[in-house]
C-alpha cells in the first residue's frame, strides 16, 4: 500500500477531518482497508472534495453498493469504494441510512459511473438517490415490486411457484 | 417505402429501434434501445436485466463454501478469475495465507484464463465484423485452454477449482506437460491471427477512428481493463495492487494511446502474450512437491484418507460440511484484474457460516455503461463494432 497510509488513519482523513471536522463520524482499519464514516447530509461535498483535491484525486469510483442490517438499525449501510490512479489508494467511504424512507444525495455528478450504481441500489434495496439524473429499476422488471436484495425479501421469490411460465 | 427523415416542418426525424436481447451480436441478451438518424446512432440506451439470476441473493443462502460454485458463472468466460476474486476476499475476512505453491497455480490458471477469455473476444469480434475464420481459429486454441481445465478439475468451464485456503485438489500428474505443449504451441497461432487482421485494410477500416473513448472520460465512467488500457491509462491491478504472488512475476501493462476499437485489439492480443510470458514463469516456479492448500482445520476439509482414518479428522469433515465454517464479522473488498478489468468483491460478515452479504463489482457492468459514449454520432455497423471492443459478458452484467 501507499506510504499515505499511517498508522490508523490516513492522509485522505486527515483532509477530509481538516476540510470538515463533521464529515468523519468514524474511522474503521482492517488490515489494509481504511472505512470513513460519513454522515448522509456530508456525504455528496466529501465526495467533491476527495475527488477533486489535488493532494487526494480520488477520480475513480470503483463500486457503490449497499448492505440491509434488518432488523438492526440504522438498517441501511451505503459504501462506497474510492481509487486513486496516482497515488495508488483505496479508501471505503460508508453512509449509514434509516429504514424508514432511506435516502442519500446522488454521486452521479461527481462521477458519472455511479448512475447505473445508484440504479441498481435503489431497484434491489429501495434506497433513494436524491438528485439522481434518471432513477429507475435496472435489473428488475420495470413493473416489479418490492426489492429483492432487502433482508425481508425472500430468496426463494415472491411470486407464486411456476410463476413466469406460459 | 422508406420513411421521410423529415417531419412536415423540415426537422429531422429519428427512428426508434430495438436491437436485442435476442441478436446474434450482442454477446448475449443485451437490448439497446437506439435512436437511428437514417443510419447514424443518435442515441444508445443499453437495457439490462435479462441475465438476471439472483447471484448475489442466492450467496446469503449458501455457506461461504457453497456459494463458490456460483462465482463461476458470473463471468463464464473466465471462471476462474471469479473463484480467485471471491476465495481471495473470503481468506482475507478469515486472515488465511495461501501456501506459495497453490498461489502460483493459482495465477497460471487465472492467466490461461484470460488467454481463454481473450480468444473467445477476439473470435467473436472478428466475426462479428466479418473475419469468420478468425472465430475457429481462436476457439480451436482455446479448446486445448478447456483440456488442460477439465485435466486439473474435472471441469471444463465451471471449474470451481480454487476453494478457501488454495485448490480444490491435487493436480494430476503430467498437467505441466500439458501446458507446457501450450504454450510451446501458442505463440504461432496467435501469429496467425495477427498476421490475418492487423495490418487487414478492411480491418483497420472498421476498427480504427471507430470508438474512440477519452482517457478522462473512461476514468470517470469507471472503465478499467483493456477498455482503459486502449485508452493510455496503464492501470492494472495486477501491479497497482498485487495479490496471489504476482508481484513476483515479470510482466509488461500493455498500453496504446489511441482510444479506438484498433488500440483495444493490439491491447489484447498483447495481453495474451503477457499472460504467456507470466505462464512459462509460473511453470518454473511451482514446486513439484508441496501442499496444495492451507492448514486451517476447520476450515478446510482433511484430507480423504485422514478423513477415513482418524476420529478428529471426521469430525472435522462432519462439521465443515453441515454446518460450514463462520469468519469474524466484518467486511472486506477485495479486487482483482480480470480480463475484463477491475473485478471486485465485497463480502460483509455477521460471524455466522454464511456470507451476510456479497456483491460483485464486475467490470462488464460498469464498461457497458460507457457504450453510448463510444458510439452515439457514429454508424450502425459502428455499434457492432464498439459492443464487441467493451468486451462484456452478460452473466457479469446482470449477475
Amino acid at each position: 500500500m501507499s506510504g499515505a497510509q499511517q498508522g490508523q488513519t490516513s492522509l485522505a482523513v486527515e483532509r477530509l477531518r481538516a476540510w470538515n471536522p463533521e464529515a468523519v463520524a468514524e474511522v474503521g482499519v482492517n488490515g489494509q482497508e481504511l472505512t470513513a464514516v460519513v454522515p448522509g447530509e456530508h456525504l455528496r461535498a466529501a465526495a467533491e472534495f476527495l475527488r477533486s483535491d489535488p493532494e487526494l484525486q480520488f477520480t475513480f469510483l470503483s463500486d457503490l453498493s449497499a448492505v440491509d442490517r434488518f432488523p438492526l438499525e440504522p438498517r441501511f449501510e451505503v459504501n462506497y469504494h474510492l481509487l486513486s490512479l496516482s497515488r495508488r489508494e483505496r479508501i471505503r467511504l460508508k453512509v449509514r441510512l434509516g429504514g424508514a424512507n432511506p435516502a442519500v444525495e446522488s454521486v452521479t455528478p461527481v462521477w458519472p459511473t455511479a448512475n447505473w450504481h445508484e440504479r441498481e441500489v435503489f431497484d434491489l434495496f429501495g434506497i433513494r438517490f436524491e438528485g439522481h439524473p434518471d432513477l429507475r429499476r435496472i435489473l428488475m422488471p420495470e413493473d416489479w415490486e418490492g426489492h429483492p436484495l432487502r433482508k425481508d425479501f425472500p430468496v426463494t421469490g415472491s411470486e407464486p411457484a411456476g410463476a413466469g411460465h406460459p | 417505402m422508406t420513411p421521410p427523415m423529415e417531419t412536415a416542418s423540415g426537422a429531422a426525424r429519428t427512428m426508434v429501434l430495438n436491437m436485442g436481447p435476442q441478436h446474434p451480436s450482442t454477446h448475449g441478451v443485451l437490448r439497446v434501445i437506439l435512436n437511428l438518424e437514417g443510419e447514424t446512432v443518435v442515441k444508445a440506451q443499453p437495457d439490462v436485466g435479462y441475465l438476471h439470476t439472483g447471484i448475489e441473493k442466492n450467496c446469503e443462502a449458501l455457506t461461504y463454501a457453497q456459494a463458490i460454485t456460483l462465482t463461476d458463472r458470473i463471468d463464464y468466460l473466465a471462471p476462474l478469475s471469479n473463484n480467485l476474486a471471491y476465495c481471495l476476499a473470503v481468506e482475507k475476512l478469515l486472515g488465511l495465507e495461501v501456501p506459495k505453491r497453490a498461489q502460483y497455480i493459482r495465477v497460471l490458471l487465472t492467466e490461461l484464463t484470460r488467454i481463454g477469455s481473450h480468444l473467445v473476444w477476439l473470435g467473436t469480434h472478428a466475426h462479428e465484423l466479418g473475419a469468420m475464420s478468425v472465430f475457429l481459429y481462436c476457439f480451436r486454441e482455446r479448446e486445448e485452454i478447456l483440456r488442460i481445465f477439465e485435466m486439473v478439475s474435472g471441469q471444463r468451464m465451471m471449474t470451481s477449482y480454487f476453494r478457501i485456503g488454495g485448490l480444490a485438489l491435487e493436480p494430476p500428474p503430467g498437467w505441466l506437460d500439458r501446458v507446457a505443449k501450450f504454450v510451446e504451441m501458442f505463440p504461432s497461432r496467435l501469429q496467425e491471427y495477427e498476421d490475418l487482421l492487423t495490418a487487414n485494410p478492411i480491418w483497420q477500416a472498421r476498427t480504427r477512428g471507430v470508438g474512440l473513448l477519452a482517457p478522462e472520460t473512461a476514468i470517470a465512467f469507471g472503465v478499467s481493463g483493456p477498455l482503459l488500457r486502449g485508452s493510455g491509462v496503464a492501470y492494472d491491478v495486477r501491479r497497482f495492487f498485487p495479490y496471489s504472488s504476482y508481484e513476483e512475476f515479470d510482466f509488461d501493462v500493455v498500453t496504446r494511446p489511441e482510444g479506438d476499437c484498433y488500440a483495444r485489439y493490439l491491447v489484447r492480443v498483447g495481453e495474451m502474450r503477457e499472460s504467456l510470458r507470466i505462464v512459462r514463469q509460473a511453470m518454473q516456479k511451482i514446486p513439484p512437491q508441496g501442499p496444495f492448500c492451507a492448514e486451517a482445520p476447520g476450515i478446510i476439509p482433511p484430507a480423504r484418507e485422514e478423513m477415513k482414518t482418524e476420529m478428529e479428522a471426521l469430525i472435522f469433515h462432519f462439521k465443515i460440511f453441515t454446518e460450514g465454517f463462520a469468519p469474524p464479522p466484518g467486511e472486506v473488498y477485495q479486487v482483482i484484474e480480470s480480463p475484463r478489468g477491475e473485478l471486485g468483491v465485497y463480502v460483509a460478515s455477521d460471524g455466522s457460516p454464511k456470507p451476510w452479504r456479497v456483491h460483485f463489482r464486475t467490470p462488464s457492468f460498469v464498461n457497458l455503461q460507457a457504450l453510448p459514449q463510444l458510439v452515439e454520432g457514429r454508424l450502425f455497423a459502428d455499434l457492432v463494432a464498439c459492443i464487441g471492443t467493451t468486451d462484456i459478458v452478460l452473466g457479469e452484467v446482470d449477475r
